[in-house]
């Protein structure tokens, strides 16, 4: 809305290759290295790993499948067969647990990967051509921004209907302003730098300033960005399905799973049909933000705490 | 100033009017139209292709997009947001019915999480480094990945399930319409959403104070020797409050969604209740009018929120 810029980032080191940075010293990789010292950062990426890890073996790992319907374990505590008990039409909670994260990733990361794309190219665009492609663009970004964006998923799942690919589109077409916002004032920033006069006076041409040295200069923070997008997308899937308008029953997934505890019985008395999602939701989304502070951090030294 | 605010007015509309066309596009252009949104495709299976296209002409949609669109738009701007689908009743009727609760809810709540941040993140910074300004900076992080219903079930768990301290549904208790009674149904969700505004807040407030506290007029009042908290106070924190400004402008769409969510578990009679409802019967009408009043309040809101900041900052001069 406001018509300020993304917060100034920090600027870019020059194009890989330069030898003017003094930090290179410190390793060719310095922000890997950063990454690296930082711990929280490196829990988060044990964390996902092992959600992916799990989420890429369900099938393997589970004891029963998904919708396995277990008539004799309805509602039944850990133990006895089902690892952390049966929900309450007696599908185990352990097998839709990994099978739910399956549907968190692939909304995650996929809702992600789409919306970096449109950002991307709509920021280059609205850094590239000037005033009025530009101002029109922006205006368009500043109307999605202008609705949070569950409200706007809400509102198109319902009518193009709950499935994974509807609702991982739709997130990815309400959440790329922020990629677009970054990429804009990226673009304008460095548009007046000199390696970019440089390559323009040489006659590169406008595809090649944008791919070979626009971009590799913009991945560092459009990489914090994606991050932090991945725990949103995961949290808006996870809001969706437990309003009972996400994902369709067959596909398994922990909003879903959370949203029987909205039965004050299956809240107080049979929490472990909840909380395990729950949990899983939580750890996942820290997992990630963590993961995304350690990039902020490593990208830009000066902002870390 | 006054040039300012017309241009950022000017802005504002046009944002809403593409908020209209985007959205109104997007329903048109998804599967499924209000034909087969209001009817179910078994019915529609049954119907002969002559009797589709009567149904469909009954509701105008046998007319091109763009005059659809120009229809709609001269009856919302005479204030006809159109009839909704699933309780009959007029959108605005519907809206102006729900708007009041969510916006008690989301004021209460921006209110107390602001006060409530801007005092953390103040003491974060006065003590940083110390084990305050490490819990302070902690647990913020921590909340931020918590999604809103599991921290409302939680709070339900906790609070109600076991000590019995707050009712966990609705508005008031059948019977008695008493402000006390309000606010005691309030404390929980407003409570969610509270910290929900709080915990990223926190963080942006310590930063912003860490960095005036760290420049020479705040030296200095120090060296003059004013008392720490008057430095503290009257000296630093109003300037670092003028970025928070605008992050407090930025929030609200957070809210909006944070309200939608705890409305639907604490039974509260809101705008996103009213949004639940609106999406599970496919309610074409009142999903845009919602979409609308929301966008409004939002570019209302950061309007407001740009303007503050130009008055509380005397060192940004407009033309």
């Amino acid at each position: 809305m406001s018509d300020l810029d993304p917060p100034p980032l920090a600027v870019p080191a020059d194009p890989a290759g330069s030898a003017s940075s003094t930090a290179a010293n410190a390793g060719r990789y310095p922000a890997l290295r950063r990454f690296a010292d930082h711990r929280m950062a490196l829990l988060g990426v044990g964390i996902l790993a092992v959600v992916v890890l799990l989420a890429l073996l369900a099938p393997l790992v589970a004891t029963h499948a998904p919708n396995e319907v277990d008539l004799t374990a309805v509602n039944h505590k850990p133990g006895g067969g089902h690892l952390l008990g049966a929900d309450n039409v007696g599908r185990d909670i352990w097998a839709r647990l990994v099978f739910g994260a399956r549907t968190s990733l692939i909304v995650g990361f996929g809702a992600v990967a789409i919306s970096l794309l449109i950002g991307i190219t709509v920021g280059m665009l609205a850094g590239f051509y000037g005033r009025w492609i530009g101002a029109l663009l922006m205006r368009i970004t500043d109307a999605v921004m202008s609705v949070p964006p569950l409200v706007m998923v809400i509102v198109f799942v319902a009518i193009a209907g709950p499935s994974l690919v509807s609702v991982t589109v739709v997130i990815a077409l309400t959440t790329w302003p922020a990629a677009a916002r970054l990429v804009r004032g990226q673009v304008l920033a460095l548009r007046e730098r000199e390696f970019i006069t440089a390559a323009e006076v040489i006659g590169v041409p406008r595809r090649g300033i944008v791919l070979r040295h626009l971009l590799p200069n913009l991945l560092g923070p459009l990489s914090v960005v994606g991050t932090f997008g991945v725990a949103n997308a995961i949290l808006v899937e996870a809001g969706l399905s437990f309003l009972g308008l996400g994902v369709r029953p067959p596909t398994s997934s922990w909003g879903q799973m959370v949203n029987a505890a909205q039965s004050p019985v299956v809240l107080m008395n049979r929490p472990w049909i909840w909380v395990p999602a729950s949990v899983a939701i939580v750890l996942t989304v820290l997992a990630v933000n963590f993961v995304g502070d350690g990039l902020r951090d490593a990208m830009d030294p000066k902002g870390s705490r | 100033m006054w040039n300012y605010a017309l241009r950022r007015l000017l802005t504002g509309t046009i944002v809403l009017w593409m908020v209209s066309v985007i959205v109104y596009l997007g329903l048109s252009l998804a599967p499924g139209d209000e034909l087969t949104v209001r009817l179910s495709p078994e019915v529609v299976a049954q119907l002969t292709p002559d009797q589709i296209a009567e149904k469909r002409e009954a509701l105008g949609l046998d007319r091109p997009l763009p005059l659809r669109y120009a229809t709609w738009l001269k009856n919302t701007l005479t204030g006809d947001l159109g009839t909704s689908s699933s309780d009959g009743l007029p959108v605005a009727e519907d809206i102006l019915a729900h708007l009041g609760p969510t916006a008690m809810l989301v004021g209460a709540a921006l209110v107390v999480g602001t006060v409530l941040a801007l005092t953390a993140g103040v003491v974060a910074a006065v003590r940083s480094g110390t084990a305050v300004d490490y819990l302070l900076g902690s647990v913020p992080i921590l909340l931020v990945g918590i999604p809103g219903f599991v921290f409302s079930l939680a709070a339900i768990y906790l609070f109600s399930v076991q000590f019995g301290l707050f009712p966990t549904n609705g508005m008031y208790t059948l019977g008695d319409e008493s402000f006390g009674d309000l606010l005691h149904h309030m404390a929980l969700p407003g409570s969610v959403l509270a910290i929900g505004v709080a915990a990223p807040l926190i963080r942006y407030t310590r930063a912003s104070m860490l960095d005036v506290l760290s420049s020479e007029y705040i030296v200095t009042a120090r060296a003059k020797g004013l008392r720490p908290s008057r430095v503290v106070w009257s000296h630093a924190f109003r300037n670092a409050l003028l970025p928070i400004i605008t992050v407090i402008g930025v929030t609200l769409p957070e809210m909006v969604a944070g309200a939608v969510i705890v409305e639907q578990v604490f039974g509260w009679p809101g705008m996103g209740q009213l949004a639940v409802r609106a999406a599970g019967n496919r309610d074409v009408a009142l999903m845009m009018g919602i979409v609308l009043v929301i966008a409004l309040s939002v570019v209302v809101a950061n309007l407001l929120a740009d303007l503050a900041y130009v008055r509380a900052d005397p060192r940004v001069r407009l033309v």
